[in-house]
């Protein structure tokens, strides 16, 4: 095989792998790319729009046919009433029109100026131009007519026939009506810097706590003692549970009527009366004259938080202690370090990287926890986050471009802490 | 610091704590309004902390023996005979059952903190050393505390009834007398009226086939980053986790919006499909990691008998690496079995109810909270199960490839 020849082959398996492993990640990338990427743009989109949850049901004409009158004998005379209305509040219709066909049998004496008749092939239609309607728009299209054959006509057989709309009605999600007063109201909200001051302190202090509590978990587990593996499958509990079971189980736990904890308070003489720990803002606490105030709610959101996701960076630090050689503490013992120092010098550079990255980490994921506070307090007594405000806006206001635009600050927010993990993250880290 | 004070501050620290940790104990199980009074068993542990100090040759059987009994004894004689329930509302079974074990675990664990320190002035390492043991013990309890308490009540709460739970909310003893029927009536009536058998059918098939599709579809990808060389391979392998970053909460809104529009937002197959858009991300860096691992000499060889890349991946990466796709299945079944907000924001119709979405129904003022608690063991004892049985597995998945929460 000459030289060439072989680079050509090469070529040819290399083009053919490369096919083949754009084939393989085709659907991946499709599925990803429509329910993740897309509606990340579809998000921006959406906060720019005056779009609530109603108008998420295109707009439509509704037409209601009624006759009126007796249809009994030939020579009765009735009408036929077509009452129709635009059924949006907030959007017209375009070029709106109602067909219907009529039956043989009765005569039309005198018909609405919108409508004309039409005959084809025997059958006999009424078509109505109604034009463009406004919003909300209503009106009534009356038919007189008289009765030639009471066996062709009756109510019913006039209900029978559906009458068909045509119309043009733009789709808020796709038309080009753009606006910035839901950034204006999330802003201007008195509300907002609250909220964000509620999601940097149940960020920092979530963070920090899961990543103590973690650390020193992971110290108690490094030790070997009888029964190890059955605690340590013990402590992973509160992660691998659904959220929604143990945070109903924190909600019972620490419920102010029937909850063990303040019937223990009670039982201990610590407490006064019951602590609605899920439901106060706050309480003041005096310490040495200086009286603080203390968020209950939100420590206790924290606290959960700290309590669910210990076992996570438990897990990592501990990973990451046992492939720490042996020998280096035994070079350490030699030379007479105390065991403070060895953990300061020796174990906290070797884990510095893991915990480093599970800060970051775990910070961007506190920040984007919504479930937790919101199975926990609703968002209310001083726990909104900017993740529960998307809630709130979008449908409990039903307000979606809010809420769209709150979760556009989220990822402003998001995009600058990922910027900050990329820069600082450590390459080493395991 | 001398090894008299550290044994002194031990034996105080551990046996008011054991003290404490049983009354508490005796409340919950066996329902009598017991006083937390700690003074008696924290002077009774001093005492027996000095002795411990003044001891010295080490654990023989007959020390720990007349450690136990000299803290039964303290016990005893400082709360003036009634160490746990001065009411008297507990059978004598049940008193001397708390007095041994608060003394037996008292004394373990001044045995276990103080070791082999000595009376005299401790050096600093010695000093250290056992304030490591300190800690490391009273941390333990902590953890283990903690983590088991929620769960007890969990599982305790859904074993009562309306009435018992507001007459006495402390009171988490199993009424044995009731009869088996009874104890578990909140389990009967969710499956009976609240239709939760529908519930976990629903859970169960979203869940599988989020593994099912997350697979299908991740094994390819993860093979073909792993293995093969195209363009945007480096890029892609680092980007794939930053999709993982992007939360639900953003994607909520237009997802709501598009699949409303287009009629499909109230069935289980929007969830079926948003749940593996989530999962496959970390699926594809899982298996990645795994692939790149296998030697490629196997795929060569694979090759080089007649195999297509296909038939590689399912008959040599595949097999080879069940231990990885087993995590990957453990963790992604997980995620979609304790998945709440698409489900929640999701399903309007009750018939399609995942059991996160019908377990948040039954947070209101008119289902009584047993009945919440026992949706909650209902839907945390599969994953539970899953999680004991695989341990192995879903560790090492969950150290692989997540910081998800």
């Amino acid at each position: 095989m000459s030289r060439t020849s072989r680079s050509e082959f090469q070529g040819v398996l290399a083009r053919r792998e490369k096919r083949l492993a754009y084939l393989l990640l085709l659907p991946t990338f499709m599925l990803v790319l429509a329910i993740v990427l897309l509606p990340l743009v579809a998000n921006f989109w959406i906060s720019f729009k005056p779009v609530t949850l109603g108008d998420l049901r295109p707009p439509s004409l509704i037409i209601k046919e009624a006759a009126r009158g007796t249809i009994a004998a030939p020579g009765d005379a009735f009408k036929i009433e077509y009452r129709f209305r635009n059924s949006s509040m907030k959007y017209p219709l375009a070029e709106a029109s109602v067909r219907d066909t009529l039956p043989d049998g009765f005569t039309i004496t005198a018909l609405d100026p919108a409508c004309d008749i039409t005959s084809e092939a025997g059958a006999r239609s009424i078509i109505c131009t109604l034009g463009d309607l406004d919003a909300k728009a209503r009106g009534k299209l009356v038919i007189e007519a008289v009765l030639r054959d009471p066996l062709k006509v009756s109510k019913d057989i006039l209900k029978a026939s559906k009458p068909e709309t045509v119309f043009t009605a733009q789709n808020v999600m796709t038309s080009f009506d753009f606006t910035i007063e839901n950034f204006e109201k999330v802003f201007s909200a008195a509300e907002f810097w609250n909220v964000l001051k509620t999601s940097i302190y149940y960020t920092v202090f979530g963070t920090a706590g899961a990543l103590l509590f973690g650390l020193f978990a992971a110290q108690i587990m490094q030790k070997t003692f009888p029964g190890r593996s059955v605690i340590r499958g013990l402590l992973l509990f509160p992660y691998v549970a659904p959220v929604i079971a143990v945070a109903f189980s924190w909600v019972v736990l620490f419920d102010p009527f029937s909850g063990v904890v303040n019937a223990m308070l009670l039982q201990a003489g610590v407490a006064e009366g019951p602590i609605n720990f899920f439901g106060q803002r706050k309480v003041n606490i005096s310490v040495f004259g200086l009286t603080i105030e203390f968020p209950v709610a939100l420590s206790m959101v924290i606290l959960f938080e700290v309590w669910r996701y210990f076992p996570l960076s438990f897990l990592f630090i501990l990973a990451r202690m046992q492939s720490i050689p042996a020998d280096i503490y035994e070079a350490a013992e030699m030379d007479g370090a105390t065991p403070f120092q060895q953990f300061w010098f020796l174990s906290l550079p070797f884990i510095a990287g893991i915990l480093s990255v599970l800060f970051l980490l775990r910070f961007i994921w506190t920040f984007n926890k919504f479930d937790d506070i919101f199975l926990l307090t609703g968002g209310n007594a001083g726990t909104r986050t900017l993740t529960v405000n998307v809630y709130e806006q979008a449908f409990a206001i039903s307000n979606l471009g809010a809420g769209a635009a709150v979760a556009v600050v989220i990822f402003v927010f998001l995009l600058i802490f990922s910027i900050i993990f990329i820069r600082f993250s450590p390459k080493d880290a395991g | 610091m001398t090894g008299m004070f550290a044994s002194a501050l031990t034996g105080f620290v551990w046996v008011a704590l054991w003290h404490l940790v049983l009354t508490m104990t005796a409340i919950l199980t066996m329902g009598a309004a017991l006083p937390l009074a700690l003074g008696p068993a924290a002077l009774a542990g001093l005492v027996a902390g000095v002795f411990a100090g003044f001891q010295r040759p080490a654990s023989s059987r007959n020390r720990r023996i007349a450690g136990i009994a000299l803290i039964a004894c303290l016990l005893f004689g400082f709360s003036l005979g009634a160490p746990f329930d001065p009411a008297g509302l507990l059978a004598v079974w049940q008193r001397v059952l708390l007095l041994v074990l608060a003394s037996a675990a008292g004394w373990l664990s001044i045995e276990k903190t103080v070791g082999p320190a000595t009376a005299g002035y401790m050096a600093r390492y010695a000093a250290e050393e056992f304030y490591l043991r300190l800690l490391w013990g009273l941390g333990l309890m902590m953890f283990v505390l903690i983590v088991a308490v929620p769960f007890y009540v969990m599982v305790m709460t859904s074993l009562k009834s309306q009435q018992s739970l507001l007459i006495n909310p402390l009171d988490l003893s199993i009424d044995y007398s009731l009869g088996v029927t009874r104890l578990l009536r909140s389990y009967i009536e969710l499956f009976t009226d609240y239709g939760f058998m529908t519930l976990l059918i629903n859970s169960a098939v979203v869940s599988v086939a989020t593994v099912i599709i997350t697979l299908l579809f991740s094994v390819p990808g993860a093979y073909a980053v792993a293995k093969l060389r195209f363009p945007g391979r480096q890029w892609l392998s680092g980007s794939v986790l930053l999709i993982y970053l992007i939360p639900a909460i953003i994607l909520v809104i237009p997802l709501y919006a598009v699949f409303s529009q287009l009629g499909m937002r109230n069935s289980l197959f929007a969830l079926c499909i948003v749940y593996p858009a989530t999962t496959i991300p970390v699926a594809v860096y899982m298996l990645r990691g795994y692939f790149a691992g296998l030697p490629s000499d196997l795929d060569d060889a694979g090759l080089m008998d007649g195999l297509s890349r296909l038939q590689i991946i399912t008959r040599i990466a595949m097999p080879l690496s069940m231990p990885a796709i087993a995590s990957v299945a453990l963790y992604v079944f997980m995620i979609a079995w304790n998945e709440f907000l698409f489900a929640f924001m999701f399903l309007d119709d009750v018939k399609l109810f995942t059991l996160s979405r019908g377990i948040v129904s039954l947070n209101s003022s008119e289902v009584p909270r047993q009945h919440l608690m026992a949706g909650a063991v209902i839907a945390t004892a599969p994953v539970l199960f899953l999680f004991l049985w695989f341990e192995r597995f879903l560790v090492s998945g969950l150290t692989a490839g997540s910081v998800k929460g």
